[in-house]
């Protein structure tokens, strides 16, 4: 059939065009549409669109500050900031959390602790899009395969983070504290705001009492991000302001000494530089390595050092509560005087014994065969019992609390010392708080030899010697030396309220430091072995704790007891006599006598100070060899 | 007749007539300049949707090049050539759509290519959206119009059999061009508005038929995810929500060229490909889209002209459905970027990037210049 011929061409013409007009209608119809839609998002709703576009791609980011760097009195680096990276996660950005922890472990090695410690962090409350470290400390290699596997990956990411670094790990751990995570409770009580691109906080030590001044403020950087959240640039940036530098009194190449002179032992040795109370030593061993806590310890580390018989963790300095024993007869001297309870010559006659009471029980000296006529001086070199017994029973319990007080026992007198406790200095009211019962005569003398219920940690006996060192004048033991930044040290270190001792004749302290200078260079001075060949005049005063009680007539044989239950051995001192440059306390727990074993040491600390340290390699000479009397 | 005799005067307007160079070249100069101004445009958008990457607009310009050639190649053949050639290319067509189904190749999911050693890799579905309406041209233009119930039915097959091919592949965007092309011819051809109702009737029936058993699940979670794309934000819904961002956000004027953060910075998906025009609205703003459409609408009228004045039925019919099947890709893409419609994969026409669908629609455009430029001398 040939095209159309028999059709009707106009009619079907005149109905293609009424169709194409119904057509060009409804095209027009839906434009139409569109525009209206077009107009509605772009017009109408043109603020909302707006800001969630801003939103898409604006984000505000904190700044985490540097923290400040800590220098020792010689501007030696004692913390410093080191580059670290670690791999974290974003959960909000990762797809399926299981797979992609799954990968990860093929691509690294993550231990078991690792992923422990990134469960427990994922449960924990947190801001959204905050990265989780999962394992830190990456090596080149593992950077290398995750940027591999990257695409694979997403919500993951390589971060660089400054992280707390201890040089000199050991040494100083007890010292300077450590920084760790923020953890849940500190979360509650920091501000937000300025802690908002902080990862770490100071957990212990100087780096928990100048937090503040160490942490900076945070700064904010507006930036451009991509969907994927990567940063594209940064639109407006206000910088933060970087912790402040600060310096310690301590002197690293005493803290070491102070290290190696109780290595292989336990103890602590705190040195003070008597005119400021600068802490120039401040050591307690065994120490631990404080870079380990930064980032998180490992349970099976941390159980290793919490349960070592050794108590690493323990900061023996701040922190360890022990008789003062003997080392407190130059305060209770002091106060003997100064309340006329002795004279400087009053003389006893010591038979190995002392009784409150005729017939009573005997409180013995530990020279058991006694020291014959002694006066304070002697009593003091000597470290004669019975005659503190009898000085302590005619002061009574409220004398010498008094004046214990004044030396700063039974309180944390330190100005910047996190962590140091305030031991003990037992009083009426104590007794009768803690144990219902009046304070006997008999506490008196136990008292009067730094036994019973007093206890002091080594910093509060090394405050203590340098209060005598000053001759009265109180410096209050401190960590900061300087601030290096803008701000003095005025406003970050806290003053001390401790007034002088005045004490009726002021020349009573030139006579007490004369008797701890007998202790030393007397001829049955208990140190004087210590002492042998100075070029310089020493004061000191030795001690010893017990570690448990002996039954009164109970003789006991060094030998026959386990080390551990040995007897604690105490010193006291400072140096020289006439301008004390150095006072400082030892404690070699279970290490015996005070004479043998905790004088060599201070001498050794003494000698490092006044004379020069010994050089590298030179044998450290410390005497074990001193007789065995307090 | 008013309106005939209207569009009959305009046609002897020296532009729009058979007449001079651009008759010998079988051109429309009209037509020709609008396209070349909405390729030229999209190049300058495509510029920015792929983020300044200078070789895509050179891959897309190559392609508008060939494609122009194809336009020129199609429109010196004599429209009674390809009402000839019809019914082969249609048995061709839906023979190749059904190896297409047995040994086609294709990606993510989807069967669409075939290759034929010895030929370049073609996707059988493009070729279809030119075949199905001059199938159903020829077949109605044989019979009286406006066409018979049975010339409808049969009509209608010619576009369904093809669609239900196109939709096993699975390709829902192709299939609704194909099928709508098919349906464009069959209106066109008259078929009576009692007819239409009916249709629309079982449309409303067969809608909630095909979410049952025709739609896939991904094809399901597109329409679920367009009512409410807050439901998903950062899977299904993502897409919607970042191109509504970016339309809303260019305001009056836009951001500028380059300058649009939505797809500078990767939040806007696809966006040198089927949300193009969700750049141009976030970098030109409302104005932008208004001379967009504008574009459009201006090649819409030449072409429905072009029809109107087209000589037989065939040419008329076929010119009509192209033209219709034209705004269709437009209305669907626009609609769907804009968040009207779901997101099917219809490409905004001469302006995405990429695809032989851009061959396609100019070899439409050179079906269009034939049947404007071949007149026989019995209506002058």
């Amino acid at each position: 059939m040939p095209w159309g011929e028999f059709k009707n061409i106009v009619a079907e013409r005149r109905l293609f065009q009424r169709r194409t007009v119904v057509m060009l209608l409804l095209v027009v119809v839906m434009l139409g549409l569109l525009v209206a839609r077009m107009y509605q998002l772009q017009v109408v709703e043109h603020d909302i669109y707006t800001t969630l576009s801003d939103k898409n791609r604006v984000q505000v980011q904190s700044v985490a500050p540097p923290r400040g760097l800590v220098y020792d009195r010689n501007d030696v680096l004692l913390a410093e900031n080191r580059p670290v990276f670690s791999v974290t996660l974003v959960p909000e950005r990762v797809g399926d959390m299981e797979q992609t922890l799954a990968k990860l472990q093929g691509i690294l090695s993550i231990s078991e602790e690792d992923m422990e410690r990134f469960d427990r962090r994922l449960l924990e409350p947190r801001r959204p899009f905050q990265e989780l470290p999962l394992r830190y400390d990456l090596n080149e290699q593992e950077i290398a395969r995750l940027a591999v596997h990257r695409h694979e990956l997403p919500g993951v990411e390589v971060s660089a983070e400054l992280v707390r670094y201890y040089p000199h790990s050991e040494l100083t751990a007890h010292a300077l504290g450590y920084v760790g995570r923020i953890n849940r409770q500190e979360l509650q009580q920091i501000d937000p705001v300025n802690y908002a691109g902080t990862n770490y906080i100071g957990k212990s030590g100087v780096e928990r009492f100048y937090e503040q001044l160490l942490h900076g403020r945070v700064g904010y950087q507006h930036v451009e991000t991509n969907a994927r959240g990567r940063t594209l640039r940064v639109l407006e940036r206000e910088n933060p302001v970087p912790g402040e530098d600060i310096r310690l009194h301590m002197d690293l190449r005493l803290q070491r000494l102070a290290h190696e002179l109780l290595d292989g032992r336990r103890g602590a040795i705190i040195a003070v530089e008597p005119s400021t109370g600068g802490l120039l030593a401040l050591a307690s061993v065994p120490g631990f390595d404080a870079n380990l806590f930064v980032t998180g310890i490992g349970v099976e580390a941390y159980r290793e050092l919490s349960t070592s018989v050794d108590k690493p963790l323990f900061n023996r300095a701040l922190r360890g509560q022990y008789p003062p024993g003997s080392t407190l007869k130059p305060m209770l001297a002091v106060a003997a005087l100064d309340s006329g309870a002795v004279t400087r010559d009053k003389t006893i006659w010591d038979p190995g014994y002392f009784r409150l009471t005729p017939g009573g029980r005997p409180w013995r000296d530990w020279k058991r065969s006694g020291h014959g006529w002694v006066d304070l001086t002697a009593a003091v070199a000597e470290s004669c019992d019975i005659y503190f017994y009898e000085a302590a029973v005619a002061m009574g319990v409220d004398t010498m609390h008094q004046y214990l007080a004044e030396f700063g026992f039974g309180e944390d007198a330190t100005l910047d010392v996190a962590g140091a406790l305030p031991g003990l200095l037992p009083s009426r009211d104590w007794k009768r708080a803690v144990h219902n019962e009046p304070w006997y005569p008999g506490d008196s003398v136990n008292l009067g030899i730094g036994q019973g219920f007093m206890l002091a940690t080594p910093l509060q006996l090394a405050t203590a010697t340098s209060v005598i060192a000053n001759r009265g004048n109180w410096a209050e033991p401190r960590l900061l030396k300087a601030v290096l930044g803008d701000r003095s040290i005025d406003d970050v270190l806290p003053t001390g309220s401790h007034q002088s001792i005045e004490l009726e004749n002021p020349d009573d302290w030139e006579f007490v430091v004369e008797t701890m200078a007998e202790v030393m260079h007397g001829s049955k001075g208990t140190a004087r072995g210590a002492a042998r060949g100075a070029p310089y005049r020493m004061a000191g005063k030795t001690g010893t704790a017990q570690v448990f009680s002996l039954a009164e007539d109970e003789e006991y044989d060094e030998e026959e007891i386990r080390e551990r239950l040995r007897d604690h051995a105490l010193f006291v001192g400072f140096a020289p006599v006439d301008d004390p440059q150095i006072a400082v306390a030892v404690i070699v727990e279970n290490g015996g006598s005070g004479s043998g074993t905790a004088a060599p040491v201070a001498r050794a600390m003494f000698d490092a100070w006044l004379l020069g340290f010994p050089k590298e390699g030179e044998a450290l000479v410390v005497g074990s060899s001193g007789e065995a009397s307090n | 007749m008013p309106a005939g005799s209207l569009l009959n005067r305009s046609a002897r307007h020296p532009l729009s007539g058979p007449r001079g160079i651009w008759s010998a070249l079988h051109i429309d100069p009209i037509l020709l300049l609008l396209l070349l101004a909405l390729i030229a445009g999209g190049l300058v958008v495509l510029y920015s949707g792929a983020d300044r990457n200078m070789a895509v607009v050179k891959a897309q310009g190559v392609r508008m090049g060939v494609a122009l050639v194809v336009m020129f190649v199609f429109a010196q053949l004599d429209p009674a050539v390809f009402r000839r050639w019809s019914p082969w290319l249609f048995a061709v067509g839906v023979a190749s759509l059904v190896a297409v189904i047995l040994v086609g190749v294709g990606a993510k999911g989807a069967q669409r290519w075939l290759a034929i050693p010895g030929l370049p890799r073609f996707q059988p579905s493009e070729l279809m959206k030119l075949v199905v309406p001059m199938m159903a041209a020829w077949y109605l233009s044989r019979h009286y119009l406006p066409p018979r119930f049975r010339h409808v039915a049969v009509a209608l097959l010619i576009a369904l059999v093809p669609m239900a091919l196109i939709i096993l592949q699975p390709d829902l965007g192709t299939s609704l061009l194909v099928g709508s092309a098919g349906i464009f011819v069959v209106f066109f051809a008259g078929i009576s508005w009692r007819l239409i109702g009916a249709f629309f009737g079982m449309v409303s029936v067969a809608a909630p038929l095909m979410w049952f058993f025709v739609m896939r699940d991904y094809q399901k979670q597109r329409v679920l995810t367009l009512l409410d794309p807050q439901s998903d934000p950062l899977g299904a819904g993502w897409n919607i929500i970042q191109s509504k961002t970016a339309i809303g956000s260019g305001g009056m004027d836009g951001k500028g060229w380059l300058q649009g953060t939505q797809s500078h910075l990767e939040f806007l998906p696809e966006s040198h490909t089927d949300f193009i025009v969700a750049v141009l609205a976030e970098e030109f703003g409302f104005v932008g889209i208004l001379i967009l459409l504008a574009l459009y609408l201006l090649i819409i009228l030449r072409c429905l002209y072009i029809a109107a004045i087209a000589q037989d039925s065939f040419s008329r019919l076929l010119a009509g459905a192209l033209t219709m099947t034209f705004f269709i890709y437009v209305f669907v893409n626009v609609g769907m970027v804009s968040g009207l419609l779901p997101v099917v994969g219809v490409p905004l026409p001469l302006v995405s990037y990429g695809g032989t669908s851009v061959v396609t629609l100019m070899a439409a455009f050179g079906v269009l210049m034939s049947v404007h430029t071949h007149r026989r001398m019995i209506s002058a």
